[in-house]
């Protein structure tokens, strides 16, 4: 399947990515070969197989409802580009 | 022209687990900002998810009590979108397969009538975090607290045809989970929120309308209010010769009115697919018998119970089993006061009168079953009458002591010693010559007026039925 | 001494002939003699190694005699290490000190093991080169005009150069197998669920597997026994029992049926590599084995559905990295869009970026059946495929890499570096266990042969690989062109 330059802007909106001008004809031909590669696939039958989303056949363990946890916001929030009074900062969040 | 209104609610519940649906973190409600956000929560590089088994039981407890079909295989998906108070980039739901699967459940509309409404499905995601918007140089601040918790997103099928059905069905739907004991379902503390979609068509048409959906709805009253000004918005839209489009709106309290949301809604592509580092959920017939047989009774089913086993009305049952703390304290006012009738009206207009005058839930009752019981024993006895047990009510409101007394203090005991009445009887007979012959004349009901000036000459405290057959036998 | 096994060097420091701060020593030394030109370091933790070697040796003095005790090693830096950085080989976590241990992380240091650093890899582990890395490309101890083979190139040359006396790598779709065959070392993935993905920071969530790269088999088998098993933290992790994979190792191969697949000696298998694997299996013959030609009809399609698989659950996996928590965010962004932007475009690279497009492709509206639902189905076919091989053999052999170890800067274009793995993927796929052991080299450079187990079959893997290092020496072969760089220096 052939991409061309819009979808890729579409997609890289999606993945939050910037991709600029410059780049996106080069970004999109790489991705246009990828896809002819993976697109070997579709010249097999699969309409009677399931799909298989895990290779090992077992089922979710579950977890006693107990508080494991500590508070370690001090130490986590060092980690943070931007932090204060123990919320991370980001650009206003428009709702 | 004729319109009918098709609407369909998606309710979030927040289950009231200890901790988070994948992480140990806890849920109490109120903590300080990122004190309950783990290094999983907070969607640190290499943590993985583990599903909190109770937070299972408590979807599986609901799809049972509305008689679901119950996912024996659920497959968690990730559903991804970026928002600052999703730090994952995804939120992990249930798409295809949900641990609760179609079921129904059955209100009663004001007429009396009754409707049953199909639930689509039921499944399992987890909550979001906070964005807080004051106070940070045009900063948002962004709360993790919230994030992870388990919440139910319940889908209704698009049965409900009116703003009192959607109301009916979302207090059933509360009433329920409260029954059930799987979340608070507080809307004004967001832990029970409601999305309406809502359309319209011509009457006798068959297919449905564009649909918008209005998003967080927090409180009964204006999920019916938001209904009507959107159903007023369309069908005006549509008789102008305009045409509704498909998208998110929020409901504006202050100005009655919904608004669009559409800015946020750019190209939304959530990309699902299975979490891989999830495993399906299985759960076999025997799990499901258990959850089954542990469930309490429900408010329908108690119901029946009240009006078979107390001889109340419908309507006086339906009050009692509106909440599961409330049909409790009715049954142990009931049972000890050995009178269904007189502690049907004692708490369902006395006592909630009280509760509701100061907005209280039935849980911060001043007033315990047991002290209700015995006042009601002490009207049966005739210690007091009926009237004078209003008054020991309110003063059980002030102080703490007991029926008994506060009747003993304040000398509230009826007065049955037929001297003592008799003595009132005939004071009143002198002092009120005109209306003893207007009596004797046959005008029978100043009787009522006599036994009154009785009362009042003994401050309520004389026993009205005795008054009543002294009062007629002097004056034959 | 830096060149001695594993094995060796738990022996000698039992018998008390060394100590484990003598040996860390050494291999520091030897990291500060030659990570300037491999660049296999990204972290070096000279002062804490040599701590944790002193308290490994007050543990001897006090009876405790653990197998990894006190032996220097190196994670690849995928492995969140508690107050340690941990990059992932990215600019995105260019300032992330970790605040927790991964689990393989916290069994090795629970056996005693002391931590030299962390060791370069492709960005993310998305890479067959180690030439995706922010912080550069490392270079083959063998000739260092070539690469190293990736993602867990850092981990595999040094080992290759004596830096470490063991590592850790990662393995997605080759990453520990395919830069083990470029450096001449031994490395193992084990099946799926058998080691903890707690702490390892995800590229693909249903194929990623940690495992051990190695001087040998035996080796390999000792870094197993500390690494495998259950935790309740990773809902991937297998409830199996663990089985103890050094016993095992010395079994007889009388019997033991070997099936090569006709798919991986066909066209593109360059012939010395071929020569060197056939070499191999007359080795096996002569041991007793038998081999079989057998075939896996779907094996060609496992690359295709892999770079639907792997860049789809990635997509969603680097969601995280969004400049709000920790790691790289951009400076003064103008508003929450331009804040997502510019620090995922600036602090991810190209290759990332690029399979980050592919998988948001793959999962977008129009396109998940065509692409991630195929796949899936696909990948049922290619387990298939195994599951019936697995009914005629024991083990399946073949190349890991068509080819030796390339020139850096050689492939530029992404498809070609994607058909690097074309004999390892399938393996992932299907989650099985599979290793990588040096037969020989040609030109100069070292190849690596494939051997694929059933499901939790690492033990037989594992005597597999063994009995052929106890009847030949290619795996002891050294580079020599890193000797005589070192005498000239």
């Amino acid at each position: 399947m052939a991409l061309d330059k819009s979808e890729v802007e579409k997609i890289a909106h999606l993945a939050r990515l910037h991709v600029s001008d410059s780049e996106a004809e080069e970004v999109t031909t790489r991705i246009t070969d990828i896809l002819a590669l993976i697109d070997q696939m579709q010249s097999v039958d699969t309409d009677s197989v399931e799909p298989l989303a895990h290779p090992l056949d077992v089922v979710q363990r579950l977890r006693v409802d107990q508080v494991t946890e500590e508070n370690q916001r001090d130490q986590l929030q060092k980690l943070a580009p931007n932090s204060q009074d123990g919320l991370y900062l980001v650009p206003q969040v428009m709702e | 022209m004729e319109w009918e209104t098709v609407i369909g609610l998606e309710v979030h519940v927040s289950l009231s687990t200890k901790s988070k649906l994948f992480s140990g973190s806890s849920t109490q409600f109120g903590a300080e900002p990122n004190t309950q956000a783990s290094i999983f929560d907070i969607a640190l590089p290499g943590t993985l998810p583990v599903l909190n088994e109770e937070a299972l039981r408590m979807a599986v407890r609901f799809g049972v009590a509305i008689g679901a079909e119950i996912g024996k295989r659920s497959v968690f998906d990730r559903k991804n979108y970026f928002y600052p108070d999703l730090p994952k980039g995804y939120q992990v739901t249930q798409l295809d397969y949900p641990t609760v699967g179609k079921g129904s459940l059955t209100v009663t509309l004001d007429d009396g009538s009754e409707k049953t409404i199909g639930v689509t499905r039921a499944h399992i995601e987890e909550n979001a975090g906070k964005s807080l918007h004051e106070e940070f140089n045009g900063m948002s601040g962004i709360d993790l607290n919230r994030a992870g918790e388990p919440l139910l997103e319940i889908v209704s099928e698009p049965e409900i045809t009116s703003a009192e059905e959607a109301v009916a069905y979302l207090k059933k739907l509360h009433t329920i989970i409260r029954y059930l004991d799987i979340s608070d379902a507080i809307m004004a503390q967001g832990s029970m929120r409601c999305d309406v979609n809502v359309s319209i068509r011509r009457k006798g048409k068959t297919e449905l309308g564009t649909r918008t959906e209005i998003k967080n709805i927090n409180s009964f009253r204006f999920v019916e209010k938001a209904i009507h000004s959107e159903v007023r918005r369309q069908q005006e839209l549509i008789e102008d010769g305009g045409q509704v489009i498909q998208e998110t709106r929020r409901y504006n309290a202050d100005r009655d009115e919904t608004t669009s949301m559409r800015s946020k809604e750019v190209a939304n592509d959530y990309r699902y697919f299975p979490e891989p580092d999830l495993l399906p959920v299985v759960i076999d017939d025997e799990y499901i018998a258990a959850v089954k047989a542990q469930l309490p009774e429900l408010p329908d089913a108690k119901k029946a119970r009240f009006t078979a086993e107390y001889a109340l009305s419908e309507y006086d049952a339906g009050v009692l089993v509106s909440s599961r703390e409330m049909a409790e304290y009715f049954e142990i006012v009931a049972r000890q006061s050995g009178d269904a009738k007189l502690a049907a009206n004692w708490v369902s207009q006395d006592l909630l009168g009280l509760l509701n005058k100061n907005n209280w839930d039935i849980t911060e009752s001043p007033i315990e079953a047991e002290q209700l019981a015995n006042l009601i024993l002490r009207i049966k006895d005739n210690t007091i009458s009926g009237k004078i047990a209003k008054t020991v009510f309110e003063t059980m409101l002030e102080e703490k002591s007991s029926v008994d007394e506060i009747i003993e203090a304040k000398g509230l005991k009826q007065v049955t010693d037929s001297g003592e009445i008799e003595k009132l009887v005939d004071e009143v007979i002198a002092n009120n010559p005109d209306q003893v012959q207007q009596f004797k004349e046959g005008k029978q009901q100043v009787i009522g007026f006599l036994v009154g000036q009785c009362m009042q000459l003994s401050k309520g405290k004389a026993n009205p039925a005795q008054v009543n057959e002294l009062l007629r036998e002097k004056m034959q | 001494m830096i060149n001695s096994t594993v094995a060796e060097l738990s022996a000698a420091l039992a018998a008390g002939d060394i100590s484990s701060v003598e040996i860390t020593q050494a291999y520091l030394n030897r990291i500060a003699d030659l990570n300037g030109e491999l660049n296999a370091f990204i972290t070096v933790c000279e002062e804490s190694a040599l701590r944790q070697a002193a308290q490994a040796d007050a543990a001897r003095a006090t009876g405790n005699n653990s197998p990894l005790l006190g032996i220097p090693l190196a994670h690849k830096d995928i492995f969140c290490s508690k107050d340690v950085l941990t990059t992932c080989g990215s600019r995105m976590l260019h300032n992330f000190i970790s605040p927790y241990n991964a689990a393989v992380v916290e069994r090795f240091n629970d056996a005693g093991a002391v931590l030299l650093g962390k060791t370069n890899m492709d960005e993310f582990a998305m890479g067959s080169s180690n030439e995706t890395s922010f912080y550069g490309a490392v270079k083959n101890p063998w000739n260092n005009e070539c690469v190293p083979g990736g993602s867990s190139g850092g981990s595999a040359a040094a080992v290759a150069a004596d830096l470490c006396a063991m590592a850790t790598g990662t393995d997605t779709g080759g990453s520990i197998r395919q830069p083990a065959a470029f450096c001449g070392v031994t490395g193992f993935k084990p099946s799926y669920g058998r080691v903890s993905r707690w702490g390892m920071i995800a590229f693909a969530s249903s194929l990623d597997q940690a495992g051990p790269i190695a001087k040998s088999a035996e080796d390999a088998a000792i870094m197993m026994n500390t690494m495998a098993g259950l935790d309740i933290k990773d809902s991937t992790s297998i409830d199996k029992p663990v089985e103890d994979y050094t016993a095992s190792l010395n079994k007889s191969l009388q019997g033991l049926r070997i099936g090569i697949p006709k798919q991986h000696f066909a066209k593109g298998l360059s012939a010395e590599v071929e020569q060197a694997v056939r070499n191999a299996l007359a080795e096996y013959e002569k041991l007793g084995a038998s081999i079989k030609e057998i075939d896996l009809p779907n094996s060609h399609l496992s690359v295709s559905a892999y770079y639907v698989v792997a860049p789809a659950e990635a997509s969603a996996n680097l969601s995280r990295f969004d400049g709000v928590r920790y790691g790289y965010r951009c400076e003064d962004p103008v508003d929450l869009e331009d804040m997502y932007k510019r620090t995922r475009s600036e602090g991810f690279g190209e290759e990332v970026k690029r399979r980050i497009l592919i998988g948001t492709y793959a999962l977008s509206a129009g396109f998940y059946d065509a692409y991630y639902r195929k796949a899936q189905k696909i990948r049922r076919l290619i387990k298939e495929d195994f599951n019936s091989a697995f009914k005629e053999v024991d083990v399946i052999v073949g190349p890991t890499s068509p080819h030796t170890a390339f020139k850096l800067g050689s492939k530029s274009d992404p498809v070609s570096m994607y058909l690097e793995d074309i004999y390892t993927i399938a393996v992932n796929l299907a989650g099985l266990p599979a290793i990588s052991i040096p037969v020989g080299t040609a030109n100069g450079l070292p190849m690596g042969m494939h051997i694929v187990g059933g499901d939790f079959e690492e033990a037989k893997v594992l005597n597999v690989a063994h009995q052929l290092q106890q009847n030949s020496d290619w795996h002891k072969q050294k580079p020599a062109v890193l000797a005589s760089a070192k005498g000239e220096a």
